[in-house]
């Protein structure tokens, strides 16, 4: 058994990790890229959303190195997402592509079969190893994000351009390489020490700006064109309502690790817009934009794939949430455009508008 | 004369103006970008230096549209800024006190909500093309009359037909069925210009605040169909600026005036780049698996510009020359 699974931004790391540590055999599919996206442009039914496409490319791209099952999130809400697995299995076959395909439906609605599936996954590992490696996998993801959060920082803030991107890519590279709790570690210090070292400017005044949406996009960085690199070298310090931690502590663990974001804490900020479940992270978002505008962020960015219905639910609420704050929103809809220009014009005009509005307001404190 | 140059470089036209120390337009030059954009930039500036009389000075040099970056490498320029920021510049020079701003071009439709002259919000079109310039075009060609004659055509009409106005592609079916049913060209064109004026406000206009006084601009403000429309739809007074269709290279002309000002001289290189040789390569760089696409611009042969690559091992390459 030759297992992949699909990408979505740093998620590799986390996955690849777990699954090594149970000791599975592991295909990490080659980064998402046009070709990635021409083939799954090309499979994919054409009214389904982005993220669709770019799973259905991961998994054709992996099985040519070799992978011959697949590990998908499945999913029961209103998002058309938790049906995508049964979906792309079908295509593959119909392509004729020979895969198992195990999904892993989340826990709350269906613990024992997400049990039954880790155990046919893990070879009949102990639970209690299975238990470890997802440890591992989540130290893991907590330390990427903890590298993405420093390289937010420093990235508006850079003395050398791309001097961050360069420490960024090399500190992931350390903890995807760490296969053990002590190499976790060790790699974790060097890359604590790798961002630190980035020679930044302290002193300069940088805006603000809260990253909310759908978690693929989101998380993301080929299907969301850059955005959080882009808005670094525009000077923009960014900060998003999802990380793959919190993810994991939300819906594998039920909330259990203590001290961390939750998305109940979002969903109760969402609630004098709405108090509904609306599929996907759509009730997070509307939270998570007013969190954001408490916390004094200078702007909002919303970004989704096109077609993503709990994202649209959402947009049509933001405009209420920021006349009572007056933050700046701003929706981008991602679909399988890779031309760059017309993102960057709309978020240097964003940048520039957050910009003036803090020289104005900061005129007037003083 | 002793001003600056504003160029605009958007996907259907290049605007080039000239605009004296006081900020008023002194040239305007229109051109097909024709997908070369470089020879036109050269081309209107060759024209532009003709104009001007003997002994002008250019005292800045500013881009913007979608091409901004491109002829910003070409001319030399002291300020390189979106059509947002430079639309909301200029027409808050022209019309003191505006509140909105209603833009639509050839690919994209805008709307830039002000406050105390300051950006606010603003919106532009993300993934439909109905509700545009190019769109109009392509109907009046389909119905053979000229873009010129549309919009008076649409105010002869008494009543209009509904067109249906969410995709362009329903638009056009619709229109031809109406059209088949026999109803009258004013009303169809009439018609028309409401679907597109109610896309563009549900589309790019959703949850914004539209307040006077409100100005409409960009290439398609000269269709006097779309400026009635508009008034229908909103209940309110539409202002058409003189120089409507060139704001964008007006508002990049004034940000060369500030940029320069604060530089205490300009970068521009001069009327002779128009005798330039300007090449432009692309290459797919083959050093990780993101495969980037490499634009190159060069000089008389000489590399000046680079972009395209993720991690910035092209383009820093050239910045790093430069310093050295």
């Amino acid at each position: 058994m030759r297992v992949t699974f699909p990408h979505m931004g740093n998620l590799f790391i986390t996955v690849k990790g777990m699954l090594q540590y149970l000791g599975v055999d592991v295909v990490v599919p080659p980064p998402s890229s046009k070709r990635t996206l021409t083939i799954g442009a090309k499979y994919g039914p054409e009214f389904a959303c982005l993220p669709l496409k770019l799973n259905l490319g991961n998994f054709i791209e992996a099985s040519e190195k070799g992978a011959d099952t697949i590990v998908m999130a499945g999913g029961c809400g209103p998002c058309r997402f938790g049906y995508y697995a049964q979906i792309e299995h079908a295509i593959l076959k119909d392509l004729g592509y020979d895969m198992k395909l195990i999904v892993l439906e989340p826990p709350q609605k269906h613990l024992s079969k997400l049990l039954a599936k880790i155990k046919e996954l893990s070879g009949n590992s102990s639970w209690w190893h299975i238990f470890q490696s997802i440890r591992f996998g989540y130290q893991k993801a907590q330390a990427v994000d903890e590298v993405e959060m420093a390289a937010f920082r420093s990235r508006p803030r850079e003395l050398t351009p791309g001097s961050t991107e360069k420490a960024y890519t090399k500190s992931l590279e350390m903890l995807d390489r760490a296969d053990s709790q002590i190499a976790l570690a060790a790699a974790k210090r060097n890359a604590d020490e790798l961002m630190s070292a980035v020679a930044v400017d302290n002193k300069k005044t940088v805006v603000k700006v809260g990253l909310i949406g759908e978690i693929y996009t989101l998380l993301d960085p080929f299907s969301n064109q850059y955005l959080e690199r882009t808005l670094g070298r525009l000077g923009a310090e960014v900060d998003r309502s999802i990380y793959l931690s919190e993810w994991v502590n939300d819906h594998i663990f039920m909330g259990m690790v203590k001290g961390v974001r939750t998305r109940k804490e979002a969903c109760e900020a969402a609630h004098p817009y709405l108090r509904h479940f609306v599929g996907g992270h759509g009730q997070e978002s509307v939270g998570s934009a007013v969190n954001f505008a408490r916390a004094g962020y200078d702007g909002i960015i919303q970004v989704f794939p096109f077609t993503c219905m709990p994202e649209i639910v959402a947009e049509s609420i933001l405009p209420e949430m920021k006349a009572d704050y007056g933050t700046p929103v701003m929706t981008m809809i991602m679909d399988e455009h890779t031309g760059e220009a017309g993102t960057l014009t709309r978020l240097e005009a964003f940048v520039d508008l957050l910009t003036r509005k803090k020289e104005v307001k900061e005129a007037l404190c003083k | 004369m002793k001003g600056y140059i504003g160029i605009d470089v958007g996907s259907v036209s290049i605007n080039i103006i000239f605009i004296d120390d006081g900020g008023v337009v002194a040239e305007a030059i229109y051109l097909r970008t024709q997908g070369q954009p470089i020879a036109m930039v050269q081309k209107g500036l060759k024209k532009l230096s003709g104009r001007l009389p003997a002994g002008s000075k250019v005292r800045g040099v500013g881009t913007t549209g979608s091409g901004r970056n491109l002829a910003g490498i070409i001319v030399g320029a002291d300020a390189v800024k979106n059509e947002i920021t430079a639309h909301a510049i200029a027409t808050s020079q022209v019309v003191p006190g505006v509140q909105t701003i209603l833009e639509i071009g050839g690919q994209d439709s805008k709307i830039i909500i002000l406050r105390h002259g300051v950006v606010t919000d603003f919106a532009m079109n993300t993934v439909c093309a109905a509700g545009t310039g190019s769109f109009l075009d392509q109907q009046a060609a389909r119905l053979n009359i000229s873009i010129e004659q549309f919009g008076g055509i649409a105010l002869q009409s008494e009543s209009s037909v509904r067109i249906a106005g969410r995709c362009a592609v329903f638009a056009e079916s619709d229109m031809i069925h109406k059209q088949q049913m026999g109803c009258g060209l004013p009303e169809i064109l009439a018609g028309l210009c409401e679907a597109l004026v109610r896309n563009y406000l549900n589309n790019v206009g959703k949850g914004k605040d539209i307040l006077a006084p409100v100005v409409f601009q960009g290439g398609v403000a000269a269709n006097v169909g779309m400026i009635r429309a508009f008034e229908q739809a909103l209940e309110l007074p539409i202002k058409v600026p003189p120089y409507y269709n060139v704001m964008g290279a007006v508002g990049a002309a004034l940000l060369a005036r500030e940029a320069a000002a604060k530089r205490g001289y300009s970068l521009f290189k001069g009327f002779g780049i128009s005798n330039m040789k300007y090449k432009t390569g692309s290459f797919e760089c083959a050093g990780c698996s993101n495969l980037c696409e490499v634009v190159q611009v060069t000089e008389d042969g000489k590399v000046i510009a680079r972009w395209g690559d993720r991690c910035g091992k092209w383009s820093n390459a050239v910045i790093e020359e430069k310093i050295s």
